[in-house]
């Protein structure tokens, strides 16, 4: 667990809400009307599990802000802060999960990451998110918590598959280049 | 790909601001706008973004596509809003002026009617002030000036290189999205769950490789020209605040102040008209 903020922090923040802002367009319907999958959880997700809590927590905060911003031209900061609980809570395992050292694909790192994912996403929207929306914008307490499931349903999904995957692939990658032994 | 908001360069005095100044009024406008639940505040709010609005000759063709985008999110919520609750302004405001029966536990009332009138009106405050921020403020300036009150320039780097990069990582994705729809893969409703996630993967996959692989461009480009050497830099695009900038964030402090102020005189943050 660290918080630096070095080159490569400053660098994976920016590019990181810039690719979180270019994927909030798209949308995965799904069954239920009005709820969408967002693809930009689990990029998130991703990003936090390489990059660590710093530049998780960072890019969902700016990421959705600036999101929101410029495609529905209103900031909903009562589920801002949600996604960078998230990415925060998902980062702190960034050490342990090892993406970029290719140490990612066994089953128990992957059950880590997911039962990490599930609890920081319980807390987000079940917890956080309704608060907020009642504290901030004396929103009805049961249209805001079903609200929150829902989103918490979605996000998980998303992250548990979406996320899983992209996590798994570039660690499969990160292996190639120090799977090299050293010959006698 | 959608349209989205973006800076265009024109001379008004609100684009000649420092970005600053303008997030200062940004945040505490939306702060304001989120605390109270006054409807008097709340009506000067809108009017005042609308007169800032005008005078930033930001024109209906820049913001168009977004409002109709907020509008439909606007009229969803306040629809979900009645049908969870139909009572929460009866709740609210602690009497009940029923005006007619609809069905079931649902009466149109008077109270409710209000409150919900109150969720409009606060969309309302915010989406001019959004638009205008986001229009009128360049990124690059913006960063040097958050720099330049004392923010870490990591920090104002950081956001700078999001709204640049913003506009190439969302071509990119266009690319591959057509490449992809080239080969026949599926995106619309048409596909099952599963392999609509399936499908997303397909274009996700191939832009987090090139941005990881742009993350480590950009860094190593940032590390050869000594950036994070020194405690201080010096910025191309930087604006020193000049008199109209300390008057915005004057009157900023003051109206969040004095809106506050009005709102809980009544010991709460709504306007209660119907006692």
């Amino acid at each position: 667990m660290k918080f630096k903020f070095g080159i490569k922090e400053v660098v994976a923040i920016g590019i990181g809400t810039a690719l979180f802002v270019a994927l909030t367009e798209i949308q995965i319907p799904t069954p239920i009307p009005n709820t969408y999958l967002q693809p930009r959880m689990a990029i998130m997700a991703f990003l936090a599990a390489v990059f660590g809590p710093l530049v998780g927590g960072v890019v969902g905060l700016l990421g959705h802000a600036i999101g929101d911003a410029m495609f529905y031209g209103s900031v909903w900061w009562s589920w801002v802060f949600p996604d960078g609980v998230v990415g925060l809570a998902i980062g702190l395992l960034a050490a342990k999960l090892a993406v970029k050292e290719g140490g990612f694909n066994n089953t128990k790192t992957i059950v880590t990451f997911n039962v990490v994912q599930v609890i920081a996403n319980a807390v987000a929207w079940i917890l956080v998110a309704p608060v907020l929306d009642i504290l901030i914008y004396a929103e009805p307490a049961n249209k805001v918590f079903v609200q929150g499931i829902w989103a918490f349903v979605g996000n998980i999904i998303i992250i548990g598959i979406l996320g899983t995957l992209l996590c798994s692939g570039y660690s499969a990658i990160g292996a190639k280049s120090s799977s090299l032994k050293k010959e006698d | 790909m959608s349209k989205i908001l973006s800076y265009e360069e024109k001379d008004t005095w609100i684009h000649r601001l420092s970005g600053v100044s303008k997030l200062i009024f940004f945040l505490l406008w939306c702060l304001t706008s989120m605390l109270t639940y006054d409807t008097r505040v709340l009506i000067v709010m809108v009017i005042f973004s609308l007169v800032i609005f005008k005078i930033s000759k930001t024109e209906w063709k820049q913001v168009g596509a977004v409002f109709k985008m907020v509008m439909l999110f606007l009229s969803l919520n306040v629809i979900a809003i009645f049908l969870f609750s139909p009572n929460q302004g009866t709740h609210i405001y602690g009497t009940r002026t029923v005006l007619f029966h609809i069905a079931g536990p649902y009466d149109l009332t008077g109270e409710q009617l209000f409150y919900e009138l109150n969720v409009i009106i606060k969309y309302f405050t915010v989406i001019p002030a959004v638009f205008m921020f986001l229009v009128t403020t360049n990124p690059s300036e913006f960063a040097a000036s958050m720099n330049k009150v004392g923010i870490s320039y990591n920090v104002g780097y950081a956001i700078s290189i999001a709204l640049r990069y913003i506009p190439d990582v969302q071509g990119e994705f266009t690319k591959i999205k057509h490449a992809q729809e080239a080969r026949g893969i599926e995106m619309s409703g048409k596909a099952s769950l599963i392999s609509r996630i399936k499908n997303t993967a397909s274009i996700i996959f191939p832009l987090i490789f090139s941005s990881m692989d742009r993350i480590d461009t950009v860094s190593n480009a940032m590390e050869l020209r000594g950036y994070g050497k020194h405690k201080k830099r010096t910025w191309y695009a930087e604006k020193k605040l000049k008199r109209n900038d300390y008057l915005t964030i004057a009157f900023s402090v003051l109206f969040t102040v004095v809106a506050l102020i009005i709102t809980f005189a009544d010991g709460n943050r709504f306007y209660n008209p119907f006692v």
